[in-house]
């Protein structure tokens, strides 16, 4: 009997440790591993660096052309060659865009959100052909007659741009072409021949990575919405990491505290609520795993208060147990009768956090999102360690009956 | 008795005056300093933008003037320069919302000027008024929202002087928490509304504790008066309080003297928020409570607890 509750016992603190290891370190095993949580956890802009943009499509814009928007924006983001971006639609008209670590904000702000309508247009002041008849666009080195190598932009085009690129160099010999992007000349070439192959180069890039950067914008196509920033936000690259460092400190003194509190004030069940908390905080690094979620400063801010209130179900639970001892139960009768009069009141004090955390989550806006996740996570994971785990750890010690003293029990 | 083992014995319900004066006290100043002053409101709820250099130097009386400037011949008439950070050395400039091309122009206007890289731009932010306007909507729409919810489910699961002593102490705070903002000119931003709605769920489960323990008092104290249950009720739960509100307090603390900047601002409120929170549930919710039941007494309407005397 003795011997059996210990068993129990230790068997929970080793299971935790194992699945702790295998949380913060991973494991391969032949055909199956699990990636260490901290790399399936994202961090948010404001503690790794970035660029955040909301975008609002102006007019009336159908689904479809959001969907079309949103993977235009995809293409782009994807030829900058930059990690873990993030293109979500918000809302029935907005596109949220966010970016990690790019050293120059503003101007990929401008580039993604250019709607990238080319035309070509002729002396006479009609549209020769469009962005939609581009089959390929590429940029290239080209020496010009000089011998000094440019970059340019070359423009592949389908048989229809090809027919009516032909006919216009024909017209047009000796005259200028004006090429249009969103309403702004970017280059004016004088025809010199006509030009049958359905091949033509925008010249007058200032350098390489302009010349890139307009490929990719019409091999994308052009946005079918025109797109107006809302909300905009940058975070440098040194801000982030530091804030991160503090609230990573800030977390770890006041954890320390609180489990000191613990055991101060609680005996040996503040250290079994100690260890319950140290397998809520596990948990919780888990289902952050599991469910993607973004951390960023207000969902630490989340995390960290709920385990403020983490050990407020194990308080009420003792404080329950300590009244019975003291009314003369035994221990293990005093076990019982703590956690089953305490239940109900952590039920329904924890059942109406969780209310405005899930009002939060559904109603608020951007950071407050991440709070109210974090929140949530933490209430219902408190629940179940605050209850099933200090209630077996503590059930087995007792078994042990290793001491009746009930001061031991913080009575 | 030893420390961690004190029986307490407060008369809160008979100094219910006391407590009331306390709040109507500090939610009074609040509400004059909320009409004359009005709130501090932030980027997020205005609209605006907000670009933060690091200057790698103290920034200078005439560095702020010069950068007025730059900002005045980019059309840019309304703005606030300060400067903020470790030794000052970093400097916030706040102007109405810019549109992208404004933006970029003052930005490279300062970076040439002081030969900064895209480097020393720690932050920038930019809030259209549009955006601003729904979130104050949302903020008010999501507490309604909110209220009415806990409302119903205390309604649901005690009765309803309980939930509406509980709202009531929920507005207590909500209005202590808004006197603070006022009072100590704490920006209202997105944050604000995650700690008002903090504040309700801890405010509401720390009420709910007492309430649960009245709730079991009723059954086993069949002959005392509702002041005597509340009393009781009280009491018991006291050290249950004080540890739950220490250990809340004890990581806002921390938060607020070793967190990021940006947590700072949240922690303070925060911290008010939830002492109230505690106070109120306390000394606000079970007297109220107390005074809707004798009310309901006096006009001998059924009584939902069960029969018996209404005063021993």
């Amino acid at each position: 009997m003795k011997s059996r509750g210990l068993a129990k016992f230790l068997s929970v603190i080793v299971l935790a440790i194992i699945v702790a290891y295998v949380a913060f370190y991973g494991v391969n095993a032949g055909n199956y591993s699990i990636k260490p949580v901290q790399d399936s956890i994202r961090l948010g802009l404001d503690l790794r660096g970035g660029v955040y943009v909301l975008e609002q499509a102006q007019g009336n814009v159908s689904q479809d052309a959001m969907t079309r928007a949103i993977s235009i924006i995809r293409n782009r983001v994807d030829a900058l060659g930059v990690s873990q971006p993030l293109i979500v639609q918000q809302g029935s008209n907005r596109i949220r865009i966010e970016i990690p670590g790019v050293n120059d904000p503003d101007q990929v702000i401008s580039y993604l959100g250019q709607t990238a309508q080319l035309k070509f247009i002729g002396p006479d002041g009609k549209v020769i052909l469009t962005g939609a008849d581009v089959k390929d666009s590429k940029a290239v080195y080209q020496t010009t007659q000089a011998g000094v190598q440019e970059p340019v932009v070359t423009l592949d085009l389908n048989s229809k741009g090809a027919k009516a690129f032909a006919d216009a160099t024909a017209k047009f010999v000796g005259k200028q072409i004006a090429i249009v992007l969103d309403d702004k000349t970017i280059s004016a070439p004088v025809v010199q021949e006509q030009i049958p192959d359905g091949k033509a180069v925008i010249n007058g890039m200032k350098d390489f990575n302009e010349a890139k950067n307009l490929a990719n914008l019409i091999r994308g196509g052009a946005l079918p919405v025109t797109l107006k920033q809302v909300e905009y936000s940058s975070v440098g690259a040194t801000l982030g990491p530091s804030a991160l460092k503090a609230s990573e400190e800030a977390g770890m003194y006041g954890l320390l505290i609180v489990l000191l509190f613990m055991i101060a004030f609680y005996r040996l069940p503040g250290l079994i609520a100690d260890i319950a908390l140290g397998i809520y905080i596990l948990i919780n690094f888990i289902v952050y795993a599991l469910l993607h979620v973004t951390l960023d400063l207000p969902g630490i801010a989340g995390m960290l208060l709920s385990i403020g209130m983490a050990v407020d179900a194990n308080i009420i639970i003792f404080e329950r147990m300590k009244e019975e001892m003291r009314a003369g139960k035994s221990i293990r009768a005093s076990l019982d009768a703590g956690f089953r009069k305490a239940f109900v009141a952590v039920f329904d004090s924890n059942i109406t956090t969780l209310i405005a955390a899930f009002v939060l989550f559904f109603m608020g806006a951007g950071t407050v999102k991440g709070f109210a996740l974090t929140l949530i996570i933490g209430v219902i994971a408190s629940m179940f360690t605050a209850i099933t785990v200090s209630r077996f750890l503590l059930k087995s010690i007792v078994e042990t009956e290793f001491t009746k003293n009930i001061r031991v029990y913080g009575a | 008795m030893r420390w961690n083992n004190i029986k307490w014995n407060i008369d809160v319900i008979g100094k219910t005056k006391v407590w009331f004066t306390i709040s109507g006290i500090i939610i009074l100043a609040g509400l004059i300093a909320l009409f004359t002053m009005g709130l501090n409101w932030g980027l997020d709820f205005t609209g605006g933008t907000v670009v933060e250099f690091n200057m790698h130097k103290p920034v200078t009386i005439a560095m702020n003037n010069e950068i007025t400037s730059i900002l005045k011949s980019n059309g840019v008439k309304d703005s606030q320069v300060k400067a903020i950070g470790p030794n000052n050395t970093h400097v916030s400039i706040t102007t109405p919302s810019l549109d992208d091309k404004t933006r970029t122009a003052v930005i490279n206007a300062i970076e040439s000027k002081y030969k900064l890289t895209v480097k020393d731009l720690v932050s920038s932010q930019n809030v259209s008024a549009s955006i601003g306007k729904e979130m104050q909507f949302g903020t008010i729409l999501a507490s309604a929202v909110a209220a009415l919810l806990m409302l119903i489910y205390i309604g649901f699961r005690f009765n309803f002087e309980m939930g509406a002593a509980a709202v009531l102490a929920l507005i207590h705070d909500i209005l202590i928490m808004i006197s603070a903002y006022a009072l100590l000119r704490i920006v209202v931003d997105t944050p604000f509304v995650a700690a008002i709605l903090t504040v309700f769920g801890y405010s509401i489960n720390d009420t709910i504790v007492i309430f649960d323990r009245i709730r079991d008092n009723i059954k086993l104290m069949r002959k005392a008066s509702y002041k005597e249950i509340a009393n009781v009720s009280v009491n018991e739960t006291m050290t249950r309080s004080i540890n739950t509100v220490m250990t809340v307090l004890l990581m806002l603390i921390l938060m607020y003297f070793f967190g990021p900047s940006s947590i700072k601002d949240f922690a303070l409120p925060l911290l008010i928020g939830i002492t109230s929170g505690a106070y109120s549930s306390i000394f606000i919710a079970s007297p109220l409570w107390v005074i809707f039941k004798d009310k309901e007494g006096k006009n001998s309407v059924g009584n939902k607890v069960g029969n018996r005397p209404q005063k021993a």
